[in-house]
């Protein structure tokens, strides 16, 4: 079962360590797009493209569905969070914003008290 | 710790943080009012913020871009819904192109925001809800996608040293 983790661990992040790849992710994120119309964004072959979007379906980033004649991909994040990890995400996005808030407060506060133009410099710290 | 409670609601999709900080109530409302002070606070040190237009009036709208480490934009806008200066404001909070056009197939989360004042300077309550789950995980996958390109950037970095 480990070696299974760490297999995936690998394919993961062979998959995100090349800059097209993770320009895929973000499209494929955004919405449904036909791999033919992934190819026509970027300045290489088809067959380069098709091969891009295999990696990331092997790491199991992407989903891949056909209708037609088409390849349609798109982003795969249901397989891999529970409703509560999302919400936990977002707190943490959050907390990063209220300790750059407390910072913020903190620094124009000492530049008032440069200035000597506090009025409240009696600010307890805990 | 600035935090004092977080509510995680899996049904509604909402997620509401309280925080106090010591500083009056006007204080954190100019902090929000004041696109150069927000986008000190708005995006994480990897993905800084510039707001292009920002104004805290009903319809206003506030246009924005985040830029990741390998100079990567990526934008998003602000529809004001509610202001009641200095306590409360309402916003929706969307993505955009890169000349601001809202991205349909992007998630749009409400937010409210409210500022009471506390012996101790401010409380702010700030609430957050997706309409889908669907829409938080895209919202997500879009970070987690970020933090392993800033992650990975590091490693670079690290490797050319």
């Amino acid at each position: 079962m480990l070696q299974a983790s760490e297999d995936r661990a690998d394919a993961l992040f062979h998959a995100l360590a090349d800059r097209t790849r993770r320009d895929i992710l973000r499209r494929v994120f955004a919405g449904e797009h036909s791999v033919s119309t992934l190819a026509g964004a970027y300045d290489m072959s088809f067959a380069a493209v098709q091969k891009h979007v295999a990696v990331l379906e092997r790491a199991g980033l992407l989903n891949k569905r056909r209708r037609g004649r088409e390849a349609l991909a798109s982003g795969d994040v249901e397989a891999v969070r529970s409703a509560s990890e999302l919400l936990l995400e977002l707190e943490g996005i959050w907390r990063g914003r209220i300790g750059r808030i407390e910072a913020l407060l903190d620094q124009s506060s000492a530049d008032d008290t440069r200035r000597g133009g506090a009025t409240h410099t009696e600010k307890s710290k805990d | 710790m600035p935090v004092t409670d977080v509510t995680h609601d899996f049904e509604s999709l909402n997620l509401t943080i309280v925080a106090e900080f010591a500083a009056p109530v006007q204080r954190i409302w100019d902090l929000y009012a004041d696109p150069r002070q927000l986008e000190k606070v708005w995006g994480p040190p990897s993905h800084p913020a510039t707001f292009v237009s920002h104004e805290l009036t009903v319809g206003a709208r506030t246009t924005y871009f985040m830029t990741g480490p390998e100079g990567e934009k990526y934008a998003g806008y602000w529809i004001v819904t509610l202001v009641e200066e200095p306590t409360r404001f309402c916003f929706d909070d969307g993505f955009a192109d890169e000349d601001f056009n809202p991205n349909p197939d992007m998630p749009v989360s409400k937010n409210e925001f409210r500022f009471e004042a506390i012996d101790s300077g401010t409380r702010a309550i700030f609430s957050s809800t997706y309409e889908s789950r669907q829409g938080l995980e895209k919202v997500l996958a879009m970070g987690v996608i970020e933090g392993a390109s800033s992650a990975i950037n590091q490693i670079d970095e690290f490797l050319l040293a």
